[in-house]
C-alpha cells in the first residue's frame, strides 16, 4: 500500500507546495506517464524535503499520486478489463515460467494495491487456486495419458493399459518423461496465468460495472447474465448454510450423501430467490419498452444479423492463411454494420444512465500499460523467440530476458497511476 | 390514489379465493396500515396494487384495481413502475445491482430520466434516509435495517406517489426499525406519499398510521377505520391497547405517550404489588391457585417427550385460537375459569441453581477474517432457565448460538454444551444435548411432506418411530401429514422445526428469531409451548428483537453489542431502564416494573380476589 509516503517530511509551507504543483503541471501529467514521476512519490517518505530540483520533483509526484478513489473519479470498467487482457495477450506469447511468474507477480501487486474489500475484490485467491489446479490437472494428464514430446529422462513408468486395435494412438499410463512433464508445466503455467489475469480483472472491475458500458440494446441481455452470474455465488453460500444446518439434524456435514441431500433444497431456494428478483425488477420498470416503427426495427435486426455473419466470414479470412485479402475489409464492414444495428435497436430501449464511468488520463495509462506490455511481448515473439520459449527437448534451464521482463513490468503502472480505494471502515492497519 | 371494486382474487391450484370482494379506497397522502393474522390475505392485497398480483404471481383476479386511475389489468407492473413502489419482505430478493448508489438509481434509469435529474434525487434521497456514508458500499456488507433503509430508497427516487411495503420492519432490531419508520414518516408528512403497509408488529408502527384496514380472516369482509376504533375489535393488537382494554381506558391508548398519560390511576391501583420482588423468591407473581397445577407450567417433571405431548394436547385442543391476550382477558372479565387460570408471570419456576449448567462459556472469542464477532465471552445457562439475547442486527446473536451447536468454531476460550464441546461431537450425539431451530426454519426441513420428514427426524434422533409425529400432531394440531413443508405458513413452520427438534429431547433448546413473521396468535402459541418446556426443565436461549416476547418469557436478558455482553441480568432490571428495549409495558408503567399485561392482569384479579 502506498499509504502516506509524506509523513515523515518536515510539512512544507503551503503556499509554496501549491505554487511549485502548480509550476510542473503543465508538462507533468501528459509527458513521461507514471513510472518516473510515480517512482518518486512511492519512495517519498526518505526524499529529503523543500530543497531544490528534488523537493520540486517531489511536490510535482505528490500531484501526480493518485486520489483516493470515490464514485465520481473511479477507473472505467473497460481500462481494467483492457489491462487485463493486455497481460493475458503477453502470457499466451511465452511458455517461460520466469516470466509468467513475473506477469502473475504483476497482476497479483495491482490487485493488492488497488482493489477494494467489495465482496467481489476477493475474487483473485479463487482464481489463484484455479490456476493451479488447471497446473495439477494438465501434468496429471499428461503423465495418464502420454504425451507427443519425445524425451530420454524417464522419471517412471506406469502400468500400461493395453488399447483395441481401433483406439491405436491412444495410450494410457506407460512411460512418462521428464521432458513430457516439464512441457505441461509449461503449458499449464500459461493457462494458469491467462486465467489469474481474468481473475485479477474480476477483482478490480466488477463485471456488472463494465455491463453499465454495454449499448442500450444490450443491456437487458447483460442484465441477465449478470443476475445468472450471481446465481452461482448464491447457490454456494446455500450449500454451505445448509450443510451446517444438517448438523442440527444430527447428520454428518461432510460427503458425497450429504450434497445429494441437500440439492434439492438449494435449488428450490435458488429458484425462488430468482423469481422474486424478476419480480421486483419488474415492478421497477424492467424492460419497459418505448414504441418504434416496424420499419426501424426490421432494419435493425437486418443491420445487426448481416453486421454479425460479416464479422464471422471475415475473421475466419483472417485467420485463414489465404484468405487475409478479403478478410480485413468484411470484417470492418460486418463490425460497422453490427454496430449501427445495435445503435439503432438502442432507440427502442428508454433507459438512461446514472453517472457512467468516465474514460479519463488514468484510464488510458492503466489501459495502455497493458496494451504494452502485450505489445511489447509480441515484439519480444519476434526478435528473440528462443528466450520466450525455453528449451524442452532438451531440457534447459530458463532464463529471464533482461528486456521482455522490463516490458512485462510496465503492467505495475496501475499500482501508482489507479485511484486509491478509500480505507475500509473497522480496524485496519492504521499506517504503514 | 388506490381504489379496489368488488376484488376477488384466486389463486391457480387454490379451492377458496384467497380476497373476497374487497372493496377498498386509500385517499392521497395517507398512511394506512393493513393488519391481519397470516393468511388472511395481506401479501395478495399488496401485490394486487403494485400489478404483480396477478401478472407476476398467476391467478385471476375479479373486479377492479385501479392505481392514480390506472387500472392494474391493462397496466404490467413495469408500466406501474413509476407511481408504485413495492418493497418486499425480504430486501434481499429486491436488490438488482450491487452497490447502494447504483441500487437508488436503477429505477430512475428503467424509466430513461436525465441524467442530471438522477443525480439530483439520488444525493437528496441518500441524505433523506441517512444513507450518505453508505454510498459506495457493496449491499452485500450492509447490516438488516441499512438494507431495508436502501430497498424503500431504491424506490423512492422515483417519485412514486404510491408507496406498497410488506412488513418492513419485521426483521430489524428496535432502533432500526425506528429508523425506518421515522423515514415513512417523513416520507408522509413532508411529500404527501401513499404509503399502504402491512406489518405483524402493530406495536411499532400502530401509532403512525392514520387508518388501519383489518383482514379478519379469508373470505371475510376487510373492517376499515381510524386505529383507535379498529384496535378496539381486532383480534390482533399490541400490548398498550391490551392493558387499555384491561383497564378501561377511552379513547383506547395506541401508543406508549397516550397511554402514560391515562395510566397514572393504574399505577396507583398496582402500587403495592410487585411482580419483580415475587418472581426473585421463587414463586409466581400471583396468589398461588390450585388451578395453576393444571397450567402449561406444571410441575417439573423428569419424562418429557411423551408428557410433553399430553400435556400439549390437553391444553392446545381446548380453547379456540385466538390471541393470548385476548384469551387472558375474556379470562380475567369471567373470572378465573378454564384450564388456564392465569397466565403465569415469566418465572414459572425458578432454575435450578444447583444443577449443572445447561451450558457454560468461558472467554469465548470468534473471529471471522479480521473482524471479531464475539470477543471475551462469558455466560451460563443453568438448567430450566429462559434466557434472552438481545442486541442489534449485527451483534453476535447468532453466532453465540452457532457456538453452542458447533457450527462456528470459537477462535479461543471454551464451550460447553451439556457437558460436551460441540465441535468436537458427533453430530448425532450433541442433538440430544442441544437443539437449534435457525432463523429460517426451512433449512431444517428437507423431505417432501411432514410425515417423511417426522420419519427422518426419529430415525436421525434415534426415537420411537412416531415420537416427532406426535409432537407435530400436539403443536399442529390441524395440520395434514401429506402436506409439503413449504406450504406452511411461517409459524406453522416453525412448529415443525421445533417438533423435529425437540424429537430428540435436548435439555437446551435454542432459538433464532423465532418471532419473525409471526402474527400475534401464532406468537401466543410459541410463547405458550416454550412456557411449558421451560416448566419442565428445559433450558431456553432466544436471540430475538422482539422485547416484547423476551418480557413474556424469560428470566433473563442478555444484551450483546459488538460482541460484548453490556448487559446480563433478570429480565425487569435489564429491560426496565433500556429505552430500546423496554416493553410497552414496562414504558408505560415505569417506574414500576411490570413487563406484561397478563402480570398486570394477573396481579390486579389477585388484588380483587383479597378484597
Amino acid at each position: 500500500m502506498t499509504g502516506e509516503p509524506f509523513r515523515g517530511r518536515p510539512a512544507p509551507r503551503p503556499e509554496a507546495a501549491a505554487g511549485a504543483a502548480d509550476a510542473q503541471a503543465p508538462g507533468a501529467p501528459s509527458g513521461t506517464p507514471g513510472a518516473p514521476g510515480a517512482a518518486p512519490a512511492r519512495g517519498g517518505a526518505d526524499a529529503p524535503a523543500g530543497r531544490g530540483a528534488a523537493g520540486r520533483l517531489g511536490r510535482a509526484a505528490e500531484r501526480l499520486r493518485a486520489p483516493v478513489g470515490s464514485r465520481g473519479n473511479a477507473l472505467h470498467a473497460g481500462a481494467w478489463w483492457l489491462w487485463a487482457v493486455g497481460l493475458a495477450v503477453a502470457a499466451s506469447r511465452t511458455t517461460n515460467p520466469l516470466l509468467l511468474g513475473l506477469l502473475v507477480g504483476v497482476a497479483g501487486y495491482v490487485v493488492a494495491a488497488r482493489r477494494t474489500d467489495a465482496p467481489w475484490a476477493r475474487s483473485y485467491g479463487a482464481f489463484v487456486k484455479l490456476g493451479l489446479f488447471v497446473i495439477a490437472l494438465r501434468v496429471a494428464f499428461s503423465a495418464l495419458l502420454g504425451s507427443p514430446i519425445p524425451g530420454t529422462h524417464t522419471l517412471f513408468t506406469l502400468p500400461e493399459v493395453p488399447m483395441p486395435g481401433w483406439a491405436e494412438g491412444i495410450r494410457v499410463g506407460g512411460r512418462v518423461t521428464g521432458e513430457q512433464v516439464l512441457f505441461a508445466f509449461y503449458d499449464g503455467a500459461k493457462l494458469a496465468t491467462l486465467l489469474i489475469c481474468v481473475g485479477a480483472a474480476n477483482a478490480l472491475a466488477s463485471p456488472a460495472r463494465l455491463l453499465k458500458s454495454l449499448p442500450g440494446a444490450l443491456y437487458e441481455a447483460g442484465v441477465a447474465v449478470v443476475v445468472a452470474m450471481t446465481f452461482a455465488p448464491n447457490m454456494v453460500a446455500d450449500v454451505f448454510r445448509l450443510r451446517t444446518a444438517r448438523r442440527l439434524r444430527g447428520r454428518p456435514t461432510g460427503g458425497v450423501r450429504a450434497v445429494a441431500q441437500i440439492g434439492l433444497p438449494v435449488l428450490e431456494g435458488a429458484l425462488e430467490r430468482s423469481v422474486a428478483l424478476a419480480a421486483s425488477m419488474d415492478a421497477r420498470g424492467y424492460g419497459r419498452t418505448a414504441q418504434v416503427p416496424a420499419g426501424v426495427r426490421r432494419t435493425t435486426n437486418a443491420l445487426t444479423l448481416g453486421g454479425l455473419l460479416g464479422v464471422c466470414a471475415g475473421s475466419y479470412g483472417l485467420l485463414a492463411a489465404e484468405g487475409a485479402r478479403y478478410g480485413l475489409p468484411l470484417t470492418a464492414a460486418g463490425l460497422a454494420a453490427a454496430a449501427a444495428g445495435l445503435r439503432l435497436g438502442g432507440r427502442r430501449s428508454v433507459r438512461s444512465r446514472y453517472r457512467p464511468d468516465r474514460w479519463g488520463a488514468r484510464a488510458w495509462l492503466v489501459a495502455g500499460s497493458g496494451a504494452a506490455v502485450a505489445a511489447l511481448m509480441i515484439h519480444a515473439g519476434t526478435v528473440a523467440p528462443e528466450a520466450l520459449h525455453p528449451g524442452v527437448v532438451p531440457p534447459t534451464v530458463p532464463e529471464l530476458p533482461l528486456w521482455p521482463a522490463l516490458s512485462v513490468l510496465v503492467g505495475l503502472l496501475p499500482a501508482w497511476v489507479a485511484p486509491l480505494p478509500p480505507a475500509p471502515p473497522g480496524p485496519q492497519e492504521s499506517s504503514p | 390514489m388506490i381504489r379496489f371494486d368488488d376484488v376477488t382474487v384466486t389463486y391457480a391450484d387454490a379451492a377458496a379465493p384467497t380476497l373476497e370482494r374487497v372493496d377498498l379506497t386509500v385517499p392521497e397522502g395517507e398512511l394506512v396500515l393493513l393488519v391481519g393474522p397470516s393468511g388472511s390475505g395481506k401479501s395478495t392485497l399488496l401485490g394486487a396494487v403494485s400489478g404483480l398480483v396477478p401478472h407476476f404471481t398467476g391467478g385471476t383476479l375479479r373486479g377492479r384495481v385501479t392505481v392514480c386511475g390506472r387500472d392494474t389489468r391493462t397496466h404490467r407492473p413495469r408500466e406501474l413502475s413509476d407511481v408504485v413502489g413495492t418493497v418486499g419482505q425480504d430486501p434481499r430478493a429486491h436488490f438488482v445491482t450491487d452497490t447502494v448508489e447504483d441500487e437508488l438509481a436503477y429505477g430512475m434509469e428503467s424509466l430513461g430520466l436525465p441524467a442530471d435529474v438522477m443525480r439530483r434525487r439520488v444525493e437528496e434521497t441518500l441524505d433523506l434516509l441517512g444513507l450518505a456514508e453508505l454510498r459506495d458500499r457493496p449491499i452485500a456488507t450492509l447490516s438488516g435495517g441499512q438494507q431495508q433503509r436502501v430497498a424503500i430508497g431504491s424506490v423512492l427516487t422515483t417519485h412514486p406517489r404510491v408507496l406498497v411495503l410488506d412488513e418492513p420492519t419485521s426483521a430489524l432490531d428496535p432502533a432500526a426499525a425506528e429508523e425506518v419508520l421515522s423515514v415513512l414518516q417523513r416520507l408522509v408528512h413532508d411529500l404527501g406519499t401513499t404509503v399502504l403497509m402491512a406489518e405483524h408488529r402493530l406495536e411499532r408502527v400502530v401509532q403512525y398510521a392514520d387508518r388501519v384496514v383489518l383482514l379478519p380472516g379469508v373470505g371475510e369482509a376487510p373492517v376499515t377505520g381510524s386505529p383507535t376504533e379498529v384496535m378496539s375489535v381486532s383480534p390482533v393488537h399490541p400490548p398498550v391497547v391490551a392493558l387499555g382494554r384491561l383497564a378501561g381506558w377511552s379513547p383506547l391508548p395506541l401508543s406508549v405517550r397516550d397511554a402514560r398519560r391515562l395510566a397514572p390511576a393504574l399505577r396507583d391501583r398496582l402500587a403495592g404489588l410487585s411482580p419483580a420482588a415475587a418472581e426473585r423468591t421463587g414463586g409466581p407473581a400471583l396468589p398461588p391457585e390450585p388451578a395453576e397445577g393444571a397450567g402449561p407450567a406444571g410441575p417439573p417433571q423428569p419424562a418429557e417427550g411423551a408428557a410433553a405431548a399430553e400435556g400439549r394436547t390437553g391444553r392446545s385442543g381446548s380453547p379456540p385460537r385466538r390471541g393470548p391476550l385476548r384469551r387472558v382477558l375474556d379470562r380475567l372479565r369471567t373470572g378465573s375459569g378454564g384450564p388456564r387460570a392465569h397466565a403465569p408471570a415469566p418465572a414459572p419456576r425458578t432454575p435450578d441453581a444447583g444443577g449443572p449448567p445447561a451450558a457454560r462459556l468461558r472467554g469465548l472469542t470468534v473471529r471471522r477474517g479480521r473482524v471479531e464477532a464475539l470477543r471475551g465471552i462469558d455466560l451460563t445457562v443453568s438448567a430450566g432457565e429462559t434466557v434472552a439475547l438481545m442486541g442489534r442486527n449485527g451483534a453476535g446473536k447468532s453466532t453465540l448460538l452457532g457456538s453452542l451447536v458447533g457450527m462456528v468454531e470459537p477462535t479461543s476460550g471454551t464451550v460447553a454444551a451439556g457437558g460436551l464441546t460441540p465441535r468436537r461431537t458427533p453430530p448425532r450425539e450433541l442433538i440430544r444435548q442441544v437443539g437449534l431451530v435457525p432463523q429460517d426454519p426451512r433449512d431444517l426441513l428437507y423431505a417432501e411432506t411432514v410425515s417423511a420428514e417426522c420419519a427422518a427426524a426419529d430415525a436421525d434422533a434415534g426415537a420411537d418411530a412416531g415420537t416427532c409425529l406426535g409432537l407435530v400432531g400436539t403443536l399442529l394440531p390441524d395440520v395434514d401429514g401429506a402436506t409439503h413443508p413449504r406450504d406452511l405458513s411461517e409459524g406453522q413452520r416453525l412448529a415443525l422445526a421445533l417438533a423435529v427438534v425437540l424429537t430428540a429431547r435436548p435439555p437446551l433448546i435454542l432459538l433464532d428469531e423465532p418471532t419473525r413473521g409471526l402474527d400475534y396468535a401464532a406468537k401466543g402459541r410459541l410463547v405458550d409451548l416454550l412456557r411449558g418446556l421451560a416448566g419442565r426443565g428445559h433450558s431456553i436461549v432466544l436471540a430475538t428483537h422482539d422485547v416484547e416476547l423476551a418480557a413474556e418469557l424469560a428470566h433473563r436478558v442478555v444484551i450483546l453489542a459488538d460482541g460484548e455482553v453490556v448487559a446480563d441480568g433478570p429480565t425487569a432490571e435489564v429491560v426496565v431502564s433500556s429505552p430500546s428495549f423496554a416493553p410497552q409495558i414496562a414504558k408505560v408503567l415505569a417506574p414500576q416494573r411490570w413487563l406484561t399485561v397478563s402480570e398486570v392482569a394477573a396481579a390486579l384479579a389477585g388484588r380483587e380476589e383479597h378484597r
